[in-house]
């Protein structure tokens, strides 16, 4: 991500600082991806002050007395980013109770751990889409793949009687095969008879969200104890290993950082990674260079569903511990956003799912502290993805020099 | 050129409306301090949102109203999105200080039960459930059941066709127990008058019956509601929330041979639209419930785990509505009965009983 900044050598004459100068506000990926994340920030704090009736209100008598609605606006608008800070990264008033002795530590790094908590199974998802995209394929069938990796690493979970470790290594290969399962039969109807697969992964998302309704309420799968639709829980012995209490991260994130680190050799190192950028970049070309796009197609589409079965699996081992209807959550379409803001590239991805996690456990505190609505870190969230996916309009906005690297948006021209 | 025209059009309208009279300086801090020690009453909603018009809106309705009785009250909420926000959204409240935290419906019983464990200076309240054990939790129940069998027998008495049904939302004890009720307040009509009124849709014995699997989806209450019809039935019953709106309009197209027997709110106040089909409702008084738990606790008294709250017809926890505008056709020798069975049931004479029913 840094590196349009440093590649090109200064010219002769400028100072190394005039050069960076430059290209910090020309519009390459950092900056553009920071402004949009500012932008999103401001049309954030804008509905915030249209939503909220006091503040309205002061706007009603703006020129008999302008401070009110200024005041007001600004008390809003500050406390609410400061309650999303609080929440995601961390809390002085914690920190201070922990220092003096009247709070413990878990409430002093409970913020991290929440917002880390959140972006573990984003970060699958992220790398799930990134991937696929890499090689010319629009995988929308994060949501079902994350669906079956849930249910087959849950089933795993309760289902059989193993060791500590053991346990939840099966549970999470389950989750893997479960996902690669649910991704293969896209990638094989697209490679044998070039069915879209965009349409067959929405498709296959439905099948996968009305089967897991269906299977919670199963005998054996139901939890006996209860008569609304929850599985059995997950043995402990199959949990990911966490600090316990409200401190909820576990070795989910861990298991996502390894994962990055695993696809950014597979897409850079490896003969596949190669491969299938070749066939991303230009499959007729690829075909001719011998390389058989069918099975690089069927192959990639295995692994990324795997790597969201594996999100799956991450989100009912580390943290809901039992099957709902809503166990996913919408982890699979927040992975979608988290690859566009990731720029689909592996580190990327696992940056902007850390920035999602946090917008996400911050509004959180943000709603119960403020009573600002979750719904606005949703909005935030897509305005951000809105602005990375329209370059020009950022561009626009802040008159930003064009960028003389032409990587910028071409990432995003390609695939759908 | 353009933009220009349009901000100055823009600014020239935002002005206009920006014209008003700036209110009075208020001095700051007077209003608050003359009421005492803040109360902060924190609920926390189940995925039903906070205007799901039952449930939630109904305890919210409770907050708020502590407020008029306890001026020191000081209400908030927070909506859950997901089930999995339940833990946060309760432990955002612990970090906020509240003084009291209410947790709206059975479904939150898990969570509560943990987070009540990690702070158990805390004081906790849950709506439709108990916590075994946890003495910092206030559990507020209610014996829907009572109030449901004396709905059971008007329905029974008030069906012409001799056949009656109800179903549920989904297959958990809070809708049971309404069954439950209903069909045994019908078995008790048939004891008492020697008829065989039938109950359509819910059988007590093998507890089962008819489930739209959804609180939401009124297709699926029309469909069967249209079922029950076919079949016989012209009183049914939904304990199904906002899946109920469908049968409700299956009974307005009937043109008054179908009646519907609603549940939670006064369905002529809950849903006014329809209150020519609604002979009576179920009510289960979780605002004056709530109300009264959150007055206690702000004018400083203990809220103990143990009994905690348990609506009865006796304390008017549970009731059933007046019959509105079927207050004409339902005969008064019936009504008399249903007066004269619920003193029955407070005086213990007729028992009540179901498995879902809380202790």
């Amino acid at each position: 991500m840094t590196t349009t900044t440093e590649e090109k050598a200064p010219e002769k004459g400028d100072s190394f600082a005039a050069t960076f100068l430059r290209n910090l506000w020309s519009a390459n990926t950092v900056t553009v991806t920071v402004l949009s994340i500012v932008l999103a920030l401001v049309i954030g704090a804008i509905l915030m002050i249209v939503s909220d009736e006091d503040v309205r209100a002061t706007f009603g008598y703006l020129t008999a007395r302008p401070s009110d609605a200024f005041t007001s606006s600004w008390n809003l608008i500050s406390t609410a980013y400061a309650d999303l800070f609080k929440g995601a990264i961390l809390d002085p008033a914690a920190i201070s109770a922990w220092a003096d002795g009247s709070g413990g530590w878990q409430a002093a790094i409970t913020p991290l751990s929440e917002t880390l908590t959140y972006a573990a199974p984003l970060v699958f998802t992220g790398l799930s889409v990134a991937l696929a995209f890499r090689g010319g394929l629009f995988n929308i069938g994060g949501q079902g793949q994350a669906v079956i990796g849930c249910i087959t690493a849950a089933v795993a979970g309760f289902a059989f009687p193993l060791p500590f470790v053991l346990h939840a290594v099966v549970a999470l290969v389950a989750g893997l095969i479960g996902g690669m399962a649910w991704g293969f039969l896209p990638g094989l109807l697209k490679a044998r008879t070039g069915a879209h697969e965009v349409i067959i992964t929405i498709m296959l998302n439905y099948i996968a969200g009305l089967f897991l309704t269906w299977l919670i309420i199963q005998k054996g799968v139901q939890n006996a104890d209860r008569s609304d639709a929850i599985s059995k829980p997950v043995d402990a012995s199959a949990q990911l290993a966490s600090i316990g209490g409200p401190v909820r991260v576990n070795l989910g994130i861990v298991l996502a950082v390894l994962v990055t680190a695993g696809v950014a050799w597979l897409l850079n190192r490896s003969v596949f990674g190669f491969e299938l950028r070749a066939v991303g970049a230009n499959p007729a070309a690829a075909k001719t260079a011998g390389i058989s796009v069918a099975k690089t197609y069927t192959l990639l589409m295995v692994v990324a569903g795997g790597l969201a079965g594996l999100g799956g699996a991450t989100q009912v081992l580390g943290t809901a511990h039992a099957l709902t209807p809503a166990v996913a959550g919408n982890i699979g379409f927040d992975g979608l956003l988290v690859a566009l803001l990731g720029r689909n590239r592996p580190w990327g991805t696992l940056g902007a799912a850390i920035l999602f996690g946090a917008l996400r456990a911050g509004g959180n505190r943000m709603q119960s502290f403020s009573g600002i609505s979750l719904e606005l870190v949703t909005v935030v969230q897509a305005v951000i993805v809105v602005f990375i996916a329209a370059p020009a309009l950022v561009k626009t906005i802040f008159h930003l020099r064009a960028a003389r690297s032409a990587r910028l948006g071409a990432s995003m021209a390609k695939g759908w | 050129m353009r933009i220009v025209a349009i901000l100055a059009a823009g600014g020239l309208t935002l002005a206009a409306a920006a014209c008003g009279e700036a209110p009075d300086e208020t001095p700051s801090g007077s209003g608050s301090s003359a009421a005492g020690t803040p109360y902060k009453a924190c609920m926390v909603t189940d995925v039903g949102g906070i205007d799901d018009k039952s449930f939630n809106a109904s305890a919210w309705a409770g907050v708020q109203a502590a407020k008029t009785a306890q001026s020191n009250v000081e209400p908030e909420y927070v909506a859950s999105d997901a089930e999995a926000s339940y833990e946060p959204n309760l432990r955002g409240y612990v970090t906020k200080k509240c003084n009291f935290i209410l947790a709206v419906g059975g479904l939150m019983g898990d969570s509560t039960k943990k987070v009540a464990a990690e702070s158990p200076s805390q004081q906790f309240g849950i709506v439709d459930s108990a916590i075994d054990g946890a003495t910092n939790v206030y559990p507020m129940q209610f014996a829907t059941d009572q109030a449901a069998f004396l709905a059971g027998y008007v329905a029974a008495g008030y069906s012409k066709s001799g056949k009656v049904a109800t179903y549920g939302g989904l297959k958990i004890p809070p809708v049971t127990v309404f069954m439950d009720g209903f069909a045994d307040g019908v078995a008790y009509y048939n004891k008492q008058k020697s008829k065989n009124v039938q109950v359509l849709g819910w059988t007590k014995a093998s507890q089962n019956g008819t489930f739209a699997e959804s609180f939401t989806d009124q297709n699926k209450g029309k469909a069967i509601a249209s079922n029950f019809v076919s079949q016989g039935a012209d009183v049914i019953m939904p304990v199904a929330g906002g899946t109920g709106l469908g049968t409700a309009e299956v009974a307005k197209g009937s043109g008054g041979k179908v009646s519907v027997v609603w549940v939670d709110q006064d369905g002529c106040k809950s849903a006014e639209q329809y209150c020519d089909v609604f002979l009576t409702t179920v009510v289960k008084n979780i605002t004056d419930a709530v109300e009264q738990a959150v007055a206690t606790g702000a004018a400083g008294q203990p809220l103990s785990a143990d009994p905690g709250y348990l609506g009865t017809l006796e304390n008017n926890g549970v009731s059933i509505a007046p019959y509105n505008q079927f207050d004409s056709k339902v005969d008064a020798g019936l009504k008399g009965e249903v007066d004269k069975l619920k003193a029955d049931i407070i005086a213990g004479t007729v028992k009540v009983e179901s498995a879902s029913s809380p202790k």
